[in-house]
């Protein structure tokens, strides 16, 4: 995968993406060895809690009722903020909160900032918006780090370079820190950030982030982390801006009680990760001195219309679902063709898209309904899946080919005389395409047009000669 | 279309729309998908209503909750020592020894009994970054731990100090009360709810990544080694 941006509008179709990522033996080896490590770890931690499926209760009752009031949440979780110091911007779209971040890195007097790893940063492409304005953006995160400095792009949400490899990742450090005898142990690679990212915290003097949990209650911000980069781009500079899908808001201090139960288990298959921050305004004794929190729309208040589609918004942005999906594991998250790859993709990424692009994603689903087992607040994510198929072909009008078939089975099933009729003639049409085994069973190796995508990878066996509606009716009063 | 977005704001994006309304806006957009104003009394009310039918005390005797820290803290890597209180100071003198650090920060308010003589600890007065970088280490004490999740909280408190203080050393010794441990999570954050606004950090062993294959390894960019005292009880309060 080359640097340019993961973006679904100009993104290959699903289809396409996978069969090149398919090709990739290193690259799926990679993905299915990350993720094999992380679902034993998460079903290790997950099995220690008796009461896992009262907190996935829980936490999907309190994120459904957060969107429920989700304008309230929000106009309170302002006041708390601005109240304790802290400066709320409101943003439609990914250009305006571009425009909104950049223009606060430039009143902040500085052109280089730290960033914390930031999916929401990633879907609007905001640091080659910081790079245009003359904004020098550093990845501080381990996993975002290998990903800038090697002109890759994130293929999970919790953990960006999970498709890279030790030696992958040695050979980028090697290139890019000047570092010709780095070793490939892990601990060497994160010993060789440490240094290189140590002189950026300690000088630059403007900080960027997203925000795991904003908290209507106190006007709080969460932030959970492993590494202590988070601490570091929080702490140390002098303004501190972060910016936050309105989903992010919870109505007060103690969700976070289930949330951070569920989060760490389910993430990364800990009880808890290194380090949580929360946060609330300005503390003129502890850090940044300005503080401001950009909220951020762009096109969730389509989502949380679609009452079916709703859910989608309750994602607390764990991965677990990635982790879990067959298809994930196969082609790895560059073939979403967006920051948010997986189920989870399959579901959102269209759906910010407004269903104009990335169609061919709630597709990219077997509907095993492993993400559904696995998500810890319970998003039904294959009814969502089925729900923006049906958007898709309804969007695409009745004379697509699937919607025009679906449509004539739909008049043959209502009708007794039109499905006899159909199977008579569909016995008659398949009898020039039926071959026999040795056991004289018909089998149909080879079926035309769009039928064929059944037949390339197995056959099909031919109608039985009666069918049961004909054997119930010759059958004696007595089933004799 | 969901929400009424057609009125001109149709196609691909031309530039973000004019500042200003981009709040009303939202919140208008907001109303319209989830049909209507929501007020206080109705949330609140709702919120109330939750179902929270998870464990919220503990199930576990005392001792066994001080255990459970322990075993969870060290399989995170962290260095774990219960004493009591008398012998606080005598314990980090030998941590501090051990570990070959002579030059520590300390916040304002730590209880002076735990600070071995022999030993150089600095208050930290608003240290910049630079000269807290150049510490071997930081002792502090902490608002509470939970056993289960082997968790250590740390507020912006006299004798917790300021954020950077406990962040920017490689090595951090930090003392717990045992009067200070609880079970679960939920027990911890009903706790914090009167402080809630304090600038607030949970720290579940040295920092850690496990960006590389999904392995966990130590120390990446918060202090990599961590010590951690458990102190016997001792009445009264001092560092709150």
């Amino acid at each position: 995968m080359s640097g340019s941006a993961l973006d679904p509008k100009t993104a290959p179709v699903f289809p396409m993406a996978a069969r090149a990522a398919m090709k990739d033996g290193q690259l799926r080896r990679n993905v299915r060895h990350a993720t094999d490590v992380i679902q034993a770890k998460r079903a290790r931690v997950v099995a220690e809690m008796p009461d896992w499926q009262e907190l996935r209760e829980a936490g999907k009752q309190i994120r459904q009722h957060t969107m429920e009031n989700l304008d309230f949440y929000l106009e309170e979780f302002e006041a708390n903020c601005t109240r304790a110091g802290g400066m709320v911007h409101w943003a439609r779209d990914a250009a305006e909160a571009r425009q909104i971040i950049v223009g606060l890195v430039k009143d902040s007097g500085s052109d280089e900032v730290i960033k914390i790893k930031s999916m929401t940063t990633e879907e609007i492409q905001l640091n080659s918006a910081l790079e245009a304005a003359g904004i020098h953006p550093y990845e501080t995160d381990l996993a975002e780090l290998i990903i800038q400095l090697g002109h890759d792009q994130p293929s999970h949400i919790v953990v960006p370079a999970l498709h890279k490899n030790r030696q992958q990742i040695r050979e980028i450090f090697r290139r890019e820190m000047n570092l010709p005898e780095l070793g490939e142990r892990p601990e060497d690679l994160a010993d060789a950030a440490r240094t290189f990212l140590r002189e950026k915290f300690l000088r630059v003097k403007t900080g960027v982030s997203g925000a795991n949990f904003l908290i209507a209650e106190t006007g709080g911000v969460c932030i959970v982390e492993s590494e202590g980069n988070g601490r570091m781009c929080l702490t140390l500079p002098e303004t501190l801006i972060t910016v936050a899908g309105i989903d992010k808001v919870v109505p007060r201090f103690a969700d976070l009680e289930v949330l951070f139960q569920l989060l760490p288990r389910s993430a990364t298959g800990e009880r808890m990760n290194p380090y949580n921050s929360i946060w609330t305004g300005v503390n003129a004794a502890d850090g940044p001195h300005a503080f401001h929190v950009v909220l951020m729309d762009n096109a969730r208040t389509e989502i949380l219309g679609d009452v079916e589609a709703r859910q989608t918004l309750n994602c607390i942005r764990c991965g677990a679902c990635q982790n879990a999906c067959p298809v994930y594991r196969q082609t790895g998250g560059h073939a979403y063709g967006s920051v948010y790859a997986g189920p989870i993709g399959a579901i959102l990424t269209p759906q910010l898209q407004e269903m104009h692009h990335a169609q061919s994603l709630p597709y990219a689903s077997s509907l095993c309904g492993a993400c559904y087992e696995v998500c810890p607040v319970k998003i039904n994510i294959p009814e969502v899946l089925i729900h923006l198929r049906n958007k898709v072909v309804k969007q695409n009008g009745p004379l697509n080919v699937e919607a025009f078939a679906m449509k004539m089975m739909g008049m043959i099933f209502l009708s007794e005389q039109r499905f006899r009729a159909a199977q008579r003639m569909g016995r008659m049409a398949e009898a020039p395409l039926v071959r026999r085994d040795e056991k004289g069973e018909g089998w149909i190796g080879w079926l035309p047009g769009i039928l064929g995508g059944w037949t390339k990878v197995r056959d099909l066996q031919e109608m039985p000669q009666e069918t049961f509606r004909d054997w119930w009716e010759k059958r004696g009063p007595h089933g004799s | 279309m969901i929400g009424g977005r057609n009125g001109g704001r149709m196609g691909v994006d031309t530039g973000a729309a004019p500042l200003g309304s981009a709040r009303a806006e939202i919140l208008r957009r907001i109303r319209a998908a989830t049909g209507g104003v929501s007020n206080a009394e109705v949330a609140r009310a709702g919120w109330t209503r939750l179902p929270r039918e998870y464990r919220r005390a503990a199930t576990r005797g005392r001792e066994a909750v001080l255990e459970l820290l322990e075993d969870r803290l060290r399989d995170y890597d962290a260095n774990v020592v219960r004493a009591g209180r008398d012998r606080v100071s005598a314990i980090v003198a030998k941590m501090l020894s051990e570990r070959g650090k002579t030059r520590m920060v300390v916040p304002a308010g730590i209880a002076k009994e735990w600070l071995p003589a022999g030993v150089e600890f600095v208050e930290d007065d608003g240290l910049s970054v630079v000269d807290l970088d150049r510490f071997d280490g930081v002792m502090t004490g902490s608002t509470m731990a939970i056993a289960e999740t082997g968790t250590v909280i740390l507020q912006s408190v006299p004798g917790q100090g300021r954020r950077a203080v406990t962040l920017v050393p490689d090595y951090q010794l930090c003392v717990v009360r045992e009067e200070d441990v609880v079970e679960t999570v939920p027990e911890a954050m009903a706790r914090l709810q009167e402080t809630a606004e304090l600038p607030t950090t949970f720290f579940s062993g040295p920092s850690a990544t496990a960006d590389i294959e999904m392995t966990r390894i130590k120390g990446v960019h918060g202090p990599r080694y961590l010590d951690v005292v458990l102190m016997g009880f001792g009445s009264e309060r001092e560092t709150l």
